[in-house]
């Protein structure tokens, strides 16, 4: 039948039709979908995982178990599961094994723009690039036979381009796959040194059989044009790119569309480069394709051409490799207003945030989620974000430099390292750093911003939110209790309502003053949760004309939907979902909440 | 010939519910569609576009600068982001509708005055819609969304294709009759 899927929808498909049994994920975007799809079909026991390298390790143990099994994960992700990666190389597969990784040229939703290609020849992988929703359902499905074959798991990488696009795809049906017997095999699966060793050598092996593979595979193949002036070589979404930037004259141009890029096909680039005049490489980012093509000797151009940052378009290529301007056709005397994303309207992490930007004194250590925002202004209130779970960790570090005297250009010294962290964050790496802390004695005050969801990848379960991800009842992990169990003292754990300003200040003063680690755990779910939605859809906030003084105090905390007019403050009731933190800094109480809550 | 359709909003505004039902239609009429779209953390109230194409075959699945056949903005600042991508003699469909982003609430940057009549003079080729004003009056501002991609499916000329059908299959039941008319009133206004 034919459909229009996103590659993360055909992803699934193909997972399904290629016999898989077991997934499992942590949400990053642009790759959580692949997995909230899986959920859905009944034969795959799928998984959100605590992290990526439980996730890898989950479904590594499924392989060697004898299932066809898949992880998936942001291309972050892959960092954090690299340690189980590289040893499951050495050790290959029983059942049918694939690594999703999804990178994010053009930084969409990341912190950073790498290249996770490099972790094929890195790990020793094989791994296929699809260009488009057909193909990543096709591949995957021989992904897991192919893996079979040649004992190994394999890496599967895709682009943000090729997650969230829609293109037409052909579905099949589900070839069930039998579990494969296990035979347990201590020599293949017990990574002591001299096994490991062993295995290595075979590895060797396996790379030229891989090899051979790539040169002579569907995935890898030459499109011949009618001339043999120019020919590209490219993968992914930039094959597309360079197929759409030669369209006016096609038929001239020939292409070499891998799909298998690891390895990639020696004999198959000589063969075709022998018969082109000019190459030309492209692709995103880093130079994998075409240093690999300068290794083998062949003059090609790539990134001298095209930009190093930011991901590619066709026109970006027309104008990179034939110097052809983008048309100018239209312009307007107008500059638009900056539009950044910000934190929701009645976000459940706007009054922690408006609570910490008051102290002046202090270093906010953050982490990946929503409260990220909370560093654009008015509220101005996170010094770093490095990656998933350094919300605990780099604070516990930043405390250690200005405890040594580091102070800030202005010399005014800092006095305090406050850590923030969500849930589902601290779930995934935070629990190692808070444990770092109360071992080694360093004073954080960290702030877990507990909203009861895993929010800005799109609203996934986590262990806090008691239903997995098939929405089936499970175990709910306390923050508080895990907090003490990790060497918290109970009377340094308190829980406050974020809506509630008073009592919120109240737990961050108290711990500013503490010398001992201290926790502070928001309570407010995610606004944007349903259940949440429908019962607070009737109460909104309201400002008495009468009272307003046109102070703007209420505009220092930055809601979306307080705009201030000739008239004072004015609140956009459809937006408004009366968390009533902008009626607790008004000064003259001309704000306050009305309607009722659907209880 | 491949065509492209460059939708651009506000995150919430429902442009990627709208780009759905295009692209569903698209396939249905035979066409080789592509669809792309950004989520994660700019749906987060930011700056959002979707890219629609379709012809006979279709390579690339984002639009490039100046070259858009139109320029659906479901925000009227958003239009003059987006308009380098309208290729020379495109069509820009704008909804005469402001959302004011935090820069401007806060003070630290000016929402631009008179942006329907700038825009209008840049782009000859200009339909502007009321498409709020519109849903409102069916009594739901959220159907927005539907009523422009009323309109630019009729800019498009692909009338051929059943969209109340393909309305019924993608957007949920209980707001299936609203959607319907919306599309309806959308559809009207760009018949000049």
């Amino acid at each position: 039948m034919k459909e229009i899927m996103t590659g993360n929808e055909a992803i699934a498909r193909g997972a399904w039709e290629g016999g898989c049994h077991v997934a499992s994920a942590y949400p990053g975007t642009p790759s959580s979908e692949i997995l909230e799809n899986i959920s859905r079909y009944d034969e795959i026991d799928s998984e959100w995982s605590t992290n990526e390298k439980v996730a890898v390790e989950v479904a590594g143990g499924a392989s060697l178990g004898g299932a066809r099994a898949l992880s998936a994960m942001k291309h972050v992700g892959l960092n954090v599961a690299a340690d189980p990666i590289f040893t499951m190389s050495y050790i290959g597969v029983n059942g049918g094994f694939v690594v999703i990784t999804a990178d994010d040229p053009g930084f969409f939703s990341s912190q950073n723009e790498q290249d996770n290609r490099w972790y094929a020849p890195h790990a020793k992988l094989p791994m296929l690039e699809p260009s488009d929703s057909q193909e990543c359902l096709d591949f995957i499905k021989d992904a897991f036979e192919l893996s079979e074959r040649f004992d190994v798991p394999f890496l599967f990488r895709v682009t943000t381009r090729i997650c969230h696009s829609k293109t037409v795809v052909e579905t099949g049906t589900r070839a069930e796959a039998p579990i494969k017997p296990y035979q347990r095999d201590p020599q293949k699966c017990v990574m002591q040194p001299s096994a490991a060793k062993l295995r290595r050598y075979l590895m060797e092996d396996r790379e030229k059989a891989l090899r051979g593979f790539s040169n002579d595979c569907k995935y890898n193949r030459v499109e011949w044009g009618s001339g043999r002036g120019i020919g590209i070589i490219a993968s992914g979404v930039s094959y597309q790119h360079a197929r759409e930037a030669f369209e006016d004259i096609g038929g001239e141009v020939s292409f070499l569309k891998l799909g298998f890029t690891y390895p990639l096909p020696d004999e198959l680039i000589k063969r075709f480069a022998s018969e082109i005049e000019a190459i030309y490489v492209v692709e995103e980012n880093e130079p994998y394709i075409e240093n690999f093509v300068k290794q083998l000797g062949i003059k090609c151009k790539g990134r001298e051409l095209l930009p190093a940052v930011g991901e590619l378009d066709a026109g970006i290529v027309r104008k990179s490799l034939r110097g052809n301007e983008p048309a100018q056709g239209h312009s307007v005397d107008a500059t638009p207003p900056p539009r950044p994303p910000v934190l929701c309207p009645g976000c459940s992490h706007r009054g922690i945030c408006f609570v910490l930007s008051k102290y002046k004194d202090i270093a906010v250590s953050g982490d990946i989620g929503c409260y990220t925002l909370g560093v654009m202004p008015p509220l101005g209130v996170i010094d770093s974000v490095i990656c998933m779970g350094a919300g605990v960790s780099a604070g516990i570090g930043f405390g250690k430099a200005f405890s040594r005297g580091a102070t800030p250009p202005s010399g005014k010294k800092i006095n305090k390292v406050f850590g923030m962290i969500g849930d589902s964050t601290f779930f995934h790496s935070g629990i190692t750093g808070l444990i770092d802390a109360v071992v080694n004695k360093s004073p954080i005050a960290l702030c877990i911003v507990d909203n009861r969801i895993t929010a800005m990848t799109g609203h996934q379960e986590n262990p806090g939110t008691g239903r997995t991800i098939k929405g089936e009842p499970t175990s709910q992990i306390d923050l508080a209790s895990l907090c003490v169990a990790c060497g918290v003292k109970p009377g340094n754990v308190r829980k406050v309502d974020p809506y509630d300003l008073k009592e919120t200040e109240q737990a961050v003063r108290e711990a500013y003053d503490s010398e001992e680690i201290f926790v502070i755990i928001t309570t407010q779910p995610c606004a944007l949760i349903k259940d949440v939605q429908r019962r607070r859809a009737g109460v909104h906030c309201a400002v008495d004309r009468d009272l307003c003084v046109k102070c703007r105090a209420c505009m220092k905390v930055g809601f979306p939907a307080l705009s201030f007019g000739g008239d004072g403050a004015e609140i956009e009731r459809s937006m408004c979902n009366g968390c009533a933190i902008c009626a607790q800094v008004c000064p003259k109480h001309a704000i306050s909440q009305a309607g009722e809550f659907n209880d | 010939m491949t065509k492209g359709i460059l939708l651009v909003g506000v995150g919430g505004q429902g442009t990627i519910l709208a780009s759905k039902v295009l692209s569903e239609g698209l396939m249905r009429a035979g066409y080789d569609v592509k669809m792309s779209e950004i989520h994660g953390m700019s749906q987060r109230g930011g700056s959002v576009t979707t890219h629609v194409k379709y012809g006979d075959r279709v390579y690339s699945p984002i639009i490039s600068q100046g070259e858009a056949d139109i320029l659906a903005s479901f925000e009227k600042v958003e239009a003059v982001r987006w308009l380098s991508y309208l290729k020379p003699g495109g069509t820009l469909i704008v909804n005469d509708y402001e959302i004011r982003p935090l820069s401007v609430l806060t003070g630290a940057a000016e929402y631009p005055g008179d942006v329907m009549g700038k825009l209008s003079s840049a782009v000859r080729n200009t339909l502007a819609i009321d498409a709020c004003g519109i849903a409102l009056g069916l009594g739901n501002a959220k159907a927005q969304n539907i009523v422009l991609l009323g309109a630019l499916v009729k800019c498009m000329k692909l009338d051929g294709i059943d969209w109340h059908a393909v309305l019924r299959d993608v957007i949920p039941p209980k707001l299936r009759a609203l959607n319907s008319k919306a599309f309806d009133m959308g559809a009207g206004q760009s018949v000049k």
